[in-house]
């Protein structure tokens, strides 16, 4: 039957059309396995699918493959994450199989983030391949069957494959052409950096839909609610590639004392009404950072609620 | 100092295909002593390339310079009055110089005519050796004076590995493990105890892995 690239269940929600809506959650920095089942139960049902980060912002924890299958069992759909900072192509193939052999069928393929931002800034890294070719790599496992050496897969995995993009990161004409070449090397869906600037997310979307780059991939703008006037300023100034504009700044400052928090929510559910409507966007993907127990109450705001069983 | 090799004929060719007046430009520094760059080398490959031209029955112009040192804008400036006149240049120095004159000379279209090897010298007449990784915190002297980064396949700071075999390394009969010689070497002067201590993870902040590295010296700056 069906012509399904993964049969993922968040394949299967963007092939019939329904606004999509994923998650994400950080794995522990440790072994603290109850601590992840807690995140997972909150984002259970109210997610199409929830990332699982892999080293992110190059801090050690439990691997990505890991806390998936954890999350799995607890009745999630995970999207596995995959940097090629820590890994060369032989353990990058080797994972992509031993994912998929354990059930796990959503990959987001990243470069990831530079070890010198983490704990271990001694490291060596090793992109070994980009996250480009990472893409590519899984494509050709999937859709030819063969491994980066030509050599035949037995038994291929079959993985909806995901790759990032950053519609604020320099030089900003070249970023949709650059979203295209992940697509034209096999990414299935897209999920974007958090945005907070609608107009030149606008703008980039007007660039992806101009292109008929919406036809080719599903496109999910990447949004984080704000907890507070620090955590934006924060963004603003010292995470490379984010924009925050200076009045969505001033907007969370005039919020008031034990507001602000609510404001980011405001903010965020007005950006999820927009790209519901706006052309070339299959859905949303909610990055709340440390904030996994307000998803639930941001989903029944947004209106996603409930999700769809497909 | 810095070891290359010439790239094939072949792949010249191919590079500057669509062009029919090229600069060769050559370099008196490390490739001049590595007998793969320098001004005899440049007019080799004029010539190269010229008669393979001829050969395809089209014809190329092909002029010659050698400059004291492309990884010097003093020396790049030498051939700013005439790098116009061509559609090509290919250099013939370490990955540096290519770099250097498409930095200096925007719009020109620039080729790299050498693969550079690596850091090393010449162990015998028409045989180099890489000596040295460059990853900015030398540690050699922990090592009977060898480094181990550099010459190790698998750049180990505790070796030998299992694969060490009568003096080869596991990946080929015709590489030395270096380990083997670090060994030898410390057991001969009597300082085994020194290889018996654990050795932690390196830092490689100071080497490519900390990202583009530059050097700064404030009392030479003008």
């Amino acid at each position: 039957m069906s012509e399904f690239k993964s049969g993922s269940n968040l394949e299967k929600v963007l092939r019939a059309g329904h606004f999509a809506f994923t998650g994400e959650c950080g794995p522990p920095t440790g072994a603290n396995v109850e601590a992840l089942k807690k995140k997972a139960a909150y984002l259970k049902g109210m997610v199409d699918a929830v990332n699982i980060t892999d080293n992110q912002t190059a801090v050690v924890r439990m691997p990505s493959w890991a806390a998936s299958l954890i999350v799995m069992q607890e009745g999630v759909e995970p999207n596995f994450q995959m940097v090629c900072r820590d890994r060369n192509r032989l353990a990058a193939q080797s994972d992509v199989l031993g994912i998929y052999a354990h059930g796990i069928r959503n990959m987001l393929c990243l470069s990831g983030d530079h070890q010198k931002f983490g704990n271990h800034p001694d490291a060596k890294n090793v992109y070994d391949i980009d996250s480009m070719q990472l893409i590519h790599t899984v494509k050709t496992m999937r859709d030819e069957g063969k491994f980066l050496n030509g050599q035949d897969i037995d038994v291929p995995p079959k993985i909806f494959i995901g790759a990032a993009s950053n519609p604020f990161a320099e030089p900003f004409e070249y970023r949709v052409h650059r979203l295209a070449k992940k697509i034209a090397a096999g990414a299935d869906f897209v999920q974007t950096q958090c945005i907070y600037n609608m107009d030149r997310f606008r703008e980039f979307m007007k660039q992806a839909v101009d292109m008929g780059l919406h036809e080719k991939c599903y496109i999910l703008p990447g949004v984080t609610p704000m907890k507070s006037v620090g955590m934006a300023l924060y963004m603003s100034r010292s995470v490379p590639g984010m924009d925050v504009p200076e009045d969505l700044i001033k907007r969370l400052r005039g919020a008031g004392k034990g507001k602000v928090a609510e404001e980011g929510i405001r903010f965020a559910l007005e950006q999820i009404e927009e790209f519901k409507e706006m052309e070339g966007v299959a859905g949303v993907h909610l990055m709340a950072i440390e904030w996994e127990h307000r998803v639930p109450e941001i989903a029944e705001r947004a209106g996603m609620l409930p999700r769809p069983s497909v | 100092m810095i070891i290359a090799e010439a790239k094939p004929n072949s792949e010249l060719l191919e590079m500057v295909s669509d062009c029919s007046k090229v600069l060769v430009v050559g370099c008196k520094g490390c490739v001049t002593v590595c007998n793969v760059g320098g001004a005899k080398e440049v007019g080799v490959l004029a010539a190269t390339l010229k008669i393979a031209r001829r050969r395809q029955g089209r014809t190329i112009a092909v002029d010659e310079v050698t400059l004291e040192r492309q990884c010097d804008p003093e020396y790049v400036d030498e051939i700013k009055d005439r790098i116009g006149d061509y559609d090509a240049v290919i250099s013939i120095a370490c990955g540096v110089g290519p770099q250097f004159l498409s930095e200096r000379y925007p719009s020109a279209r620039v080729f790299p005519g050498v693969n550079t090897k690596f850091m090393g010298g010449a162990v015998a007449h028409g045989v180099w050796e890489e000596r040295c990784a460059g990853c900015g915190q030398c540690v050699i002297h922990n090592f009977g004076g060898i480094c181990p980064i550099a010459r190790c396949s698998k750049s180990l700071q505790n070796g030998p590995c299992g694969g060490s075999d009568h003096g080869k390394c596991e990946i080929s009969k015709d590489v030395d493990c270096i380990w083997d010689v670090i060994v030898r070497k410390m057991m001969s002067q009597g300082r085994l105890d020194e290889l018996l201590k654990f050795r932690p993870p390196k830092s490689w902040t100071t080497s490519r892995d900390g990202g583009p590295r530059k050097m700064i010296r404030e009392e030479l700056r003008i």
